[in-house]
């Protein structure tokens, strides 16, 4: 027992040898630099309120870094503002901004690279040209950070959270705005993205792009040139989220090209020039979504097998349903569609004719885009009766 | 002419048919706002109809008015009083009252849902320019019908209906099939050439294009766009459908000069 004392206080001793280093522009350490290089593995840097002019700031010890009051770390237009290259670094509460554009540097406000169990939370991010930038790390947390950028076009412009062969990280609660992509994944595997809010991004809300066994949920995509895009990956989960005004002439909430064995659940998808566009898309189920005033609601092109929609409600869009060619083993089953105008003899609830979505001048509109000026045409209208 | 179109306006109002007219679109206009109260979206349901009932209201009103009311015509023709002015005077008066009960019809219900304090006011007032445009064209496509067949009530009756249904929708039909069929070239220009010939077309798309749904025209729409979409394209837009009111007036008065009655 008495063993046991001495080894329990040693532990105890041991780590209150962590020491707190307090940075602020009258404290013995003015620089956040300096008190990195003053620190050991284990100790806690606090940064209180003031404007730190210092960029490539690099963290490569495991350290916890917080700020006090939003100290603001400007980068002057120069270069990347903090890299973290050491497991187990926290870093919370600073305001980061203007790394400046550079395309050959990729610079980022917070950059983590080759690591492990990091953890960035409630950052406020400004005009950096890429927010945070993941890659070769796994096991981190990227959360409630405000992230706004001021990107004009796609090329001249980097993404908010970027993540490049990651695995096993979360990405939560935070808010993107006007950078290239809101969220990126490229190669990143087991991930999970919630609670996000991405407003304003030039292309995409989220980018997916050789990610496998993902999961997002309860996301918010509003405004973007684009929703989401989720290219080559497979199983990926699509829980809960929003995907709302995606308006414009080359615009989707959902974009899906050569992804296989996903799943689509009660998600919802308002006000989009196209809802879901998908193109090689495979063995995917389609449940209890919701779907309203969208332009196209579906737009099938060539090579989609296997996708299964299963009670998901269709309310007043433009088109329900757009395929290229043949629907393949495709299927529509207990759906609500708000254009039905069968009838119900036993009512059970379910109509007793089946609905079919594609509309006559679906299809003529998909052979000859030209055709689009007849859209409202007294026309159309009867052409499309015709066909009931 | 003052006079005359004075006295065949309040001829119109004295009219029955004419607070029909005006009756049914109070009430649908107030039946779509008791669906919804989202101002842009009763402007596109009001689009539809306003595009098909307007012309052929107005076509039907043309006809009969013009027959209906040719005693009085004759009376007037022995009178000392220049016949180009008789003819356009009934055809303003006619064509004046019946967009009227469309402005009061349409007009009353939004001013009480509140389209001063909506974005949507410009959708709107586009809308009723259009409205107006088509009933003063068509009620003069079918006056110039019916001054051109005299004689003839059911022939001018059946041909003022089958213009009303070329333009509402044979000419739809034909420009369909002429863009399926040359779908392998590039048919927007022509697609944009080929609206102008229609003037219920070219209100649609004008009225379209300032909504929400243009985006889903994509490329086509994208080159009609950038052609109506901005100030000059509007104008340009109403001023062939200016071009298309004056056909109709320069035949009845060239006919009116020269028939014998």
């Amino acid at each position: 027992m008495r063993y046991f004392i001495i080894i329990l206080l040693f532990f105890i001793s041991g780590h209150s040898l962590a020491r707190i280093i307090v940075v602020c522009k009258t404290c013995p350490v003015e620089g956040i630099g300096v008190a990195i290089q003053l620190a050991q593995e284990g100790d806690t840097i606090l940064v209180k309120r003031g404007i730190y002019q210092e960029y490539d700031i690099k963290i490569d010890k495991c350290l916890t870094l917080i700020g006090q009051d939003w100290p603001v770390v400007e980068g002057g237009n120069q270069s990347e503002v903090f890299s973290i290259t050491a497991p187990g670094v926290t870093m919370e509460g600073f305001q980061i901004q203007n790394t400046g554009a550079s395309q050959s540097q990729e610079r980022a406000g917070i950059r983590i690279k080759n690591t492990s169990d990091f953890r960035i939370r409630r950052n406020r991010l400004l005009n950096t040209y890429f927010g945070i930038y993941l890659e070769y790390s796994r096991d981190g947390i990227v959360e409630d950070n405000y992230i706004k950028g001021e990107a004009v076009s796609e090329t001249t412009s980097g993404n908010a959270v970027h993540a490049w062969y990651c695995k096993q990280i979360t990405v939560r609660g935070n808010s993107v705005y006007g950078h290239r992509d809101g969220i990126y994944f490229e190669f990143v595997d087991s991930s999970w993205i919630s609670h996000n809010y991405s407003e304003a991004n030039v292309r995409y809300g989220l980018h997916f792009m050789f990610s496998n066994d993902d999961r997002y949920f309860h996301n918010t995509f509003r405004h973007n040139g684009s929703g989401v895009a989720v290219m080559f990956s497979k199983r990926i989960d699509m829980i809960a989220n929003h995907f709302e005004h995606n308006w414009g002439t080359a615009a989707y909430g959902l974009l899906l090209k050569e992804i296989y064995d996903a799943s689509l659940r009660d998600n919802h998808f308002d006000r989009n020039t196209i809802g879901i566009f998908m193109e090689g898309a495979a063995r995917i189920n389609y449940e209890n979504n919701t779907f309203s005033n969208n332009g196209i609601t579906l737009k099938m092109m060539g090579g989609c097998i296997a996708n299964h929609f299963k009670g998901n409600f269709f309310f007043s869009n433009t088109l329900d349903l757009v395929v290229e060619g043949n629907t393949n083993d495709n299927s529509f089953d207990g759906n609500y569609w708000s254009e039905y105008t069968g009838y119900d003899l036993n009512r059970d609830g379910v109509g007793d004719v089946p609905y079919r979505p594609v509309k006559l001048f679906a299809y003529v509109m998909h052979r000859c885009p030209e055709s689009v000026v007849l859209l409202r045409s007294f026309f159309v209208d009867l052409l499309n009766l015709s066909e009931k | 002419m003052l006079k005359i179109l004075k006295y065949s306006f309040f001829d119109m109002m004295r009219s029955r048919w004419i607070y029909l007219y005006f009756g049914f679109f109070f009430a649908f206009t107030l039946s779509l706002f008791l669906i919804s109260t989202d101002l842009s979206k009763v402007v596109v349901s009001l689009m539809n109809v306003i595009l098909i009932l307007c012309p052929l209201i107005a076509t039907v009103f043309g006809v009969m008015y013009y027959y209906n009311s040719r005693e009085f015509t004759e009376l007037l023709l022995a009178q000392p009083i220049a016949r180009r002015v008789i003819f356009l005077g009934q055809y303003i008066g006619l064509a004046l009252s019946l967009s009227l009960s469309l402005l009061a019809g349409v007009g009353i219900p939004f001013v009480i849902y509140g389209i001063f304090q909506s974005a949507d006011i410009w959708n709107f007032f586009s809308l009723l320019l259009n409205g107006v445009f088509l009933s003063f064209i068509f009620s003069g496509i079918s006056f110039w019908i019916a001054l051109k067949n005299d004689q003839q009530k059911i022939r001018g009756f059946g041909l003022a209906l089958a213009v009303w249904l070329f333009f509402a929708v044979i000419y739809d039909g034909i420009f369909l099939l002429l863009l399926l069929s040359f779908s392998d070239y590039p048919l927007e220009r022509f697609a944009l050439g080929a609206s102008m010939f229609n003037p219920i077309d070219l209100s649609r798309i004008t009225v379209l294009l300032q909504l929400d749904i243009s985006a889903l025209m994509g490329y086509t729409g994208a080159v009609f766009q950038q052609f109506l979409g901005n100030g000059t394209g509007m104008l340009f837009a109403f001023g062939v459908l200016t071009l298309w009111l004056l056909l109709p007036l320069w035949r009845i008065g060239r006919i009116a000069g020269v028939k014998d009655f």
